[in-house]
């Protein structure tokens, strides 16, 4: 599996005045296996950028390859590549729509055409794989918790399958906690089911912490993309885009400045206290 | 005078089943004193379904006690000839700022508030000037509101409560859904309105690092108020607030793990400066 993109454009209202390009000249790779985090301001494109992914927009100009075949090929077998490639969409639980949670997570097999049978043992095994009590399943959604709900909509998306999981945006609205399990949940799927995680978020702290991989937009282009530790030296940057750097980033800067001989590439606490150890005693 | 004073607030709902059969009764706040000054930031903190949001509807009568009694500026909640009132008094922000705007103009939009309260029209254009200038946005004023950003709407909210002249804002989670530099601006805003203004604010939110200026704390779980403190004090207890389901800024973290490992750094460090001068010490 990969993706890649090659010169991706799209335009809004192409052929009039009102021309406006959401993408500009997008181009990357992402390999089977990857975790990457996708950061960017309201209205960089970032939404944009997801959708070509599983092709619910193609592009105006330039090429989207799913394991190497071009998605806007006019045969291009579209209802395969939603399969493959699983959108959780900002606060997913609004989608949450049957009368009970195992219903609502055998929705997306039984759309994909697969037997009554399989299409339950499919949501059996997501509900389990997202953490959720045998309890809960014949519940109705609205009865379940902010994050339990949120999890029952992951659970929909996996049990299409994917392989590739792209999540806007998870933990938005959830306590600490909250957004704690939903990121774990992530990198449990990552790690062990060896699902492909694009993650879109606006917290850099989280994104520090979690992926492998930055992609980052900005006014419709793509302006990073490296590790952690190599995007988040552009401090001065990222914050002109809207965006930051991780607090702790922040304060190895502040302590660097006090005299203190300590990295500023450091993005994790861990890290941190480890430098911070060394370089004190 | 308190602005704010609830005393032994207690606020319970009816869950029924599909057929409309009572299946149980919960009490989503449970017997919540406060007592907020004129002129205080005061933060709530608190996870999912942990009382915060039903307690901030009760400040501006958009719920009523089941026991207890709410007075906002000296008047009852529970009595509707007050409803009025009081939602002049003390004006609301909320998370989603899509669902809170509804002019075609963000001036308009800003207008519609005092409009509904009858307020004359030169007084009208007078107000939305002076919010929008409060919050940053003048200069936006004849952009449509659709065309800002998250956070440039959810401060064009906070102009449109301003402009209705109450004494306090609550805010709850209003940066939820925004971008870094869009909660910054939010946050700033508020502290802005606090500062110059005098403005009493209640801010109610998931993210840890946004209360440390704020006067007092509130931490609230299963109903009920569990802490209060500086957001120092708070701070300092970081297991409690992690059994809480809460955290505490990343900076507070890292001077946690450094004291466990044996530095001497007090508890409750809440800013960069503050990690940096106690390290200097102990070097």
């Amino acid at each position: 599996m990969s993706i890649i993109f090659n010169h991706v454009y799209h335009s809004y209202d192409a052929d009039t005045q009102l021309k406006t390009d959401a993408l500009s000249d997008i181009s990357f790779k992402i390999e089977d296996g990857e975790f990457v985090g996708l950061i960017g301001h309201t209205g960089s494109g970032k939404s944009t950028l997801v959708q070509h992914m599983n092709g619910l927009m193609k592009p105006t100009e330039g090429e989207v390859y799913f394991d190497g075949k071009d998605i806007s090929d006019k045969d291009y077998p579209i209802k395969e590549l939603r399969s493959n490639v699983g959108l959780v969409f900002q606060y997913p639980e609004h989608q949450l729509f049957e009368a009970t949670v195992f219903e609502d997570v055998c929705f997306g097999p039984l759309n994909q055409g697969l037997e009554k049978k399989e299409a339950e043992l499919r949501a059996f095994t997501a509900l389990r794989q997202v953490g959720l009590e045998e309890t809960t399943y014949y519940q109705s959604p609205f009865d379940l918790s902010g994050g339990q709900k949120r999890r029952a909509a992951i659970a929909g998306v996996l049990a299409m399958r994917p392989k590739v999981l792209v999540l806007d945006e998870p933990t938005a609205g959830l306590d600490p906690k909250g957004r704690d399990e939903i990121l774990s949940l992530v990198k449990k799927l990552h790690d062990e089911e060896k699902i492909t995680i694009v993650l879109v978020s606006h917290s850099m702290d989280d994104v520090a912490n979690y992926v492998d991989r930055i992609l980052v937009m900005n006014k419709s282009r793509l302006v990073y993309d490296g590790t952690p530790k190599e995007v988040f030296k552009h401090a001065e940057e990222l914050e002109q885009m809207g965006l930051a750097i991780p607090q702790v980033t922040y304060a190895m800067h502040a302590l660097k400045k006090a005299g203190f001989d300590v990295p500023t590439d450091v993005t994790t606490i861990d890290e941190a206290v480890d430098r911070i150890i060394k370089c004190i005693s | 005078m308190s602005l704010i004073k609830t005393d032994n607030l207690t606020f319970e709902y009816i869950r029924r089943d599909d057929e409309g059969n009572v299946e149980g009764i919960t009490r989503a706040v449970d017997d919540v004193n406060l007592d907020i000054e004129r002129g205080q930031f005061i933060a709530i903190l608190g996870h999912n379904g942990s009382g915060k949001s039903t307690l901030a509807k009760h400040l501006n009568a958009i719920l009523y006690p089941t026991e207890g009694t709410v007075w906002i500026d000296g008047m009852k909640t529970s009595d509707e000839a007050n409803t009025w009132n009081i939602r002049q008094t003390a004006g609301m922000v909320f998370q989603n700022p899509d669902n809170q705007i509804i002019g075609q103009v963000v001036e308009e939009d800003v207008g519609f508030g005092p409009e509904n309260l009858g307020v004359p029209t030169k007084e009208i254009l007078e107000r939305v000037e002076e919010s929008l200038k409060t919050v940053g946005m003048w200069e936006y004023r004849k952009h449509s509101p659709n065309k800002l950003s998250g956070g440039q709407k959810q401060r064009v909210s906070i102009a449109g409560v301003i402009a209705m002249h109450p004494k306090c804002i609550v805010m709850d989670e209003p940066t939820a859904m925004l971008d870094p530099s869009g909660r910054y601006e939010v946050i700033r805003a508020a502290r802005a309105l606090n500062d110059v203004e005098k403005m009493t604010i209640i801010l109610i939110t998931h993210y840890m690092e946004e209360v440390i200026y704020a006067d007092k704390v509130f931490v609230m779980d299963s109903g009920r108020v569990v802490m209060h403190g500086s957001p120092r004090d708070i701070f300092s207890q970081v297991d409690a607030l992690r059994e809480l389901r809460l955290d505490v800024p990343q900076v507070t973290l890292l001077a946690h793990e450094l004291k466990k490992k044996g530095l001497d750094i007090p508890d409750g460090i809440l800013t960069i400066d503050e990690l940096v001068n106690a390290l200097k010490r102990s070097r």
